[in-house]
């Protein structure tokens, strides 16, 4: 065998080995896209029915409390960001950083101080590699998170937030941002301001904002909501992440599957072009052989 | 406006567990027990552990052991947000 087409042969069983392993990935992400994003629907009715309750406390109550009522002055400010443990995702984890990035330098500008929570092994490596500032980081359950893994990371995010900003690691307000699964095929990294609530711009068009008597205190109802709040809101950030995720791997790893097709084709034109270049070069070399022959024979004679 | 029935909701953070129209609910709160009828002012309130009745309009009577927990009325809506004993 010429030693071209031994190269292309080569060439096109790596290729083939490459595209199985993407094609498997692909499949095994549109599998778990479904899976993630019933639990997404699971978890939409609570996270649905506290964000209302609370909202409406902030719209029409004038308790004091720190979830409701904005610092004059704030000063720090924590921000969470949601991103993958793995690659292979196309541009999932860098579009969450860079949306992390924007908002980051926002509240900058605004002339706050900045702590980045980060989840996923991603995030924590692009902040490790910049040596950045980290205030905290989870990994490890970026593809699958629990409840349990919510309340773990909310509750340093909740502890940060009741600590007086005087002194360290406390702050006065909490973004998150995390990638929106809108669909199948859109995905959208966005901020969002998880604390203080505040109270929407316009009324509600369903009208569920009411005043409220509150059973004990409102202070007592507070407390015990905000852990609540927060836990399930991070919950609802980290599904859909996860959901956007899987997402985002199957499509990248769907282009790569057809590129690695494209690719098998045009190696396999090449590598029957250059066996075919092989057989004419053997066969004129037969027939040129055979011809010196015949005519050194005939000049014997 | 006055509806005859409560719209009912009982979600843990995880899923949605029971959903439909009742006649009275009674919880337990940091308070006491109390029951709602149907036209209860807006309430917002914290749960103790224990039992929430949820009384159809049948007769039959479904009971959740919260673990923790709100319970939140309005407007002939209740919802009880909590996590149920394992």
């Amino acid at each position: 065998m010429g030693a071209q087409l031994r190269i292309y042969r080569r060439r096109m069983r790596s290729v083939k080995a490459t595209k199985k392993i993407t094609r498997a990935m692909e499949l095994i992400s549109s599998s778990r896209i479904v899976k993630a994003q019933q639990r997404v629907r699971a978890t939409s009715p609570y996270t649905i029915e506290i964000t209302n309750v609370v909202t409406s406390i902030a719209t029409y109550s004038n308790t004091e409390h720190p979830m409701i009522s904005p610092v004059s002055n704030p000063r720090r400010a924590a921000v969470l960001i949601i991103t993958a443990d793995r690659g292979m995702a196309g541009a999932y984890s860098n579009a969450a950083i860079k949306e992390g990035d924007i908002l980051i330098s926002q509240l900058k500008s605004q002339g706050l101080t900045v702590d980045a929570y980060l989840v996923g092994r991603k995030a924590v490596n692009f902040y490790r590699f910049r040596d950045r500032a980290i205030a905290g980081s989870w990994t490890g359950f970026s593809d699958n998170p629990t409840l349990d893994n919510a309340r773990e990371v909310s509750a340093s995010l909740i502890t940060a937030f009741l600590t007086d900003t005087e002194s360290a690691g406390g702050v006065d307000q909490l973004y998150v941002v995390y990638t929106e699964f809108k669909s199948m095929i859109t995905q959208t990294p966005i901020s969002v301001a998880f604390l203080p609530v505040s109270a929407p711009q316009q009324s509600e068009p369903r009208g569920i904002m009411a005043m409220y008597e509150f059973e004990s205190s409102a202070e007592t109802v507070l407390n015990a909501l905000l852990p609540r709040y927060v836990e399930a809101r991070v919950f609802n950030a980290m599904l859909q992440s996860a959901a956007s995720e899987h997402a985002a791997r199957r499509r990248a790893m769907k282009s790569a599957t057809d590129n690695a097709d494209e690719l098998i084709k045009s190696l396999t034109r090449l590598a029957n072009a250059a066996r075919q270049a092989e057989i004419t070069q053997e066969l004129s070399e037969i027939v040129g052989g055979a011809e010196a022959l015949a005519s050194a024979s005939a000049g014997s004679e | 406006m006055s509806a005859t029935k409560l719209t009912v909701e009982v979600v843990s953070p995880e899923k949605l567990i029971w959903s439909g129209e009742a006649t009275m609910v009674s919880a337990k709160t940091l308070d006491g027990n109390i029951g709602i009828l149907v036209d209860h002012i807006s309430l917002l309130g914290v749960l103790e552990p224990g039992v929430v009745s949820i009384k159809a309009e049948d007769g039959s009577v479904a009971d959740f052991n919260m673990a923790d927990g709100f319970i939140s009325v309005n407007k002939n809506r209740v919802s009880i947000l909590g996590e149920q004993v394992k």
